[in-house]
């Protein structure tokens, strides 16, 4: 095993534990900003952590009607969750384990534990757990597809669906006007917020009985199971956001070969961006109100709409040039 | 060249994004808005393809898209709405998602027709045809899938977008026929809005199923 090596492992380890630690500190600068821009004093920036590790210390408490599934499900979210969140680059695009970082394998990730925690909703048998199922599986229904038909839009761009790939792809291009880039950012945006349950499609605060989703499918965990299953919704969001960045402002990200430097000054650009980005979701939630269940397959269609037209223009431009 | 392209491109497309927005929107006055929008988009792509390739003559027709359709005909809708009293919702034959599934077949089937009859070699000027043929046929969808008369005259107008669109794409048409064509797109939006208000005064609505009526073919 030579030292090279062994420098790789960690700089992927140290992208693994990145993310997890930022993770709860993004979700607090959301919330901080929505309550700053509400007129609220806001809770610390840190309360992520802490209510993380106060969950954590409380008892867990099942219903009667719990099988197995239930007691597993959160564990194996946050695992898939923050596998597929370690394999979006951040600092650097030439990390060990990049080669698994591809966006197909990202969505089936987040499937899987989609599907894990639909089912754990539905375990126990309440009927607000059922709702929330339902509901979930009929935006992850109309979000997938728009999501695939983005990745396939970059595939075009870029020549690969590896997300460190598409990341060196864009560093060394000139800055374009790329009409498909342009739709497809605006449909990653919008099956971004369907996937993270924020405003538009989902209020992440209220537990009101009529219009929640996510909130009412975890609505029977509680303690360390709870707080597994927090820590992957703050994963996710933290995952979609560096995917965001990634994609569309890659600039200061560390190419392959560069050194301890390098890394340093790309974690300190991922940070700010991550944490600009967060801010900017806070913005955008004080600024508009929550869709009505039903109008959600239109809101999503548009998603569709864009990452279809984006595809059609990538592909008409590379007909051009080739 | 490669940016003149582009931007041409993106105009484009933003037009088609639009035409997308006319076949979504659900209340008249977003839907002249839209059409307003998609109007003076379409004046910048023929300014820019006037400036970029040199050929003054676009410039005319880039002012007629503006003044004309950018703002005369979409003020004149306004005013019409406003006196007919309908501000509400429009009426559709087929609900949002069924007709934007539509339209995306429609933005595939004009891309293969394009790819098949166009040589590969027409590079530029392939892209804007497979666009604009894609907005000439979004058009007529919007024309088929709402039963307002208003809306009705509206899918007209961007399908006429399209056609100048194809125009400034390719060869480009004789100022002679833009500017007739301009004027009896300007005299069809009179001879509509005549229209409009006859069928209002004679069934008490411009809901276009009560026309059925007249042909006896109902009930």
């Amino acid at each position: 095993m030579t030292p090279a090596i062994v420098v790789q492992f960690l700089a992927q380890g140290a992208q693994m534990f990145l993310v997890l630690l930022i993770a709860p500190l993004a979700v607090g600068v959301t919330r901080r900003v929505k309550a700053r821009l509400m007129r609220r004093q806001g809770a610390p920036l840190l309360q992520g952590y802490r209510d993380l590790a106060k969950l954590v210390r409380k008892e867990s408490v099942l219903a009667e009607s719990a099988s197995w599934l239930f007691r597993t499900a959160p564990y194996l979210v946050f695992a898939l969750t923050w596998v597929a969140a370690a394999l979006v680059p951040s600092f650097a695009s030439g990390l060990m384990f990049n080669w698994a970082a591809d966006v197909v394998a990202l969505v089936a990730l987040l499937g899987a534990a989609r599907a894990l925690l639909a089912l754990a909703g539905m375990d126990v048998g309440t009927s607000f757990g059922g709702i929330g199922s339902s509901r979930e599986m009929m935006i992850a229904t109309l979000a997938e597809p728009a999501m695939m038909l983005i990745v396939l839009t970059f595939a075009i761009a870029a020549g690969t669906t590896r997300l460190a790939g598409v990341a060196d792809f864009f560093i060394a291009e000139p800055i374009a006007v790329r009409v498909s880039l342009a739709l497809s950012l605006v449909a990653l945006v919008i099956v971004a917020l369907a996937e993270n349950a924020r405003i538009p499609v989902d209020n992440p605060v209220t537990h009101l009985e009529l219009t929640m989703v996510h909130e009412a499918m975890v609505l029977e965990y509680s303690g360390r199971h709870l707080a597994l299953i927090e820590a992957a919704s703050m994963l996710k969001l933290t995952l979609y956001l560096s995917l965001l960045i990634c994609l569309f402002v890659p600039f200061g990200m560390a190419p392959a070969a560069a050194g301890l430097g390098g890394w340093l000054i790309g974690t300190l650009a991922w940070s700010a961006k991550l944490l600009l980005g967060a801010a900017l979701l806070g913005v955008w939630e004080v600024s508009i109100a929550k869709m009505r269940v039903f109008r959600l397959p239109d809101f999503l269609g548009v998603a569709f709409v864009f990452a279809f037209i984006a595809i059609l223009l990538a592909y008409l431009s590379r007909g051009a040039t080739v | 060249m490669k940016l003149a392209y582009e931007i041409s491109h993106l105009l484009a497309g933003v037009m088609l994004v639009v035409s997308f927005a006319l076949l979504y929107q659900q209340r008249i006055a977003a839907v002249l808005n839209a059409f307003a929008a998609q109007s003076i988009t379409l004046a910048l792509a023929v300014a820019w393809a006037a400036w970029s390739e040199d050929r003054p003559d676009l410039f005319i027709t880039a002012t007629i898209a503006f003044l004309l359709k950018g703002i005369v005909i979409p003020v004149a809708l306004h005013r019409t709405v406003t006196r007919l009293g309908v501000h509400r919702e429009v009426e559709k034959v087929v609900g949002v998602g069924m007709a934007l599934l539509v339209g995306l077949a429609l933005c595939g089937l004009s891309q293969a027709l394009v790819v098949k009859i166009a040589p590969v070699a027409a590079g530029l000027a392939r892209d804007e045809l497979a666009l604009a043929m894609a907005i000439v046929l979004l058009g007529f969808l919007m024309m088929i899938v709402r039963r307002n008369a208003v809306t009705q005259v509206v899918g007209f107008m961007s399908m006429e977008n399209g056609l100048i669109l194809a125009a400034t794409g390719a060869q480009g048409m004789p100022l002679v026929v833009e500017v007739s064509v301009a004027f009896s797109v300007l005299i069809a939006l009179f001879v509509f809005a005549v229209f409009v208000f006859r069928i209002r005064e004679r069934f008490d609505t411009i809901d276009i199923e009560a026309l059925d009526r007249m042909r006896g073919d109902r009930r």
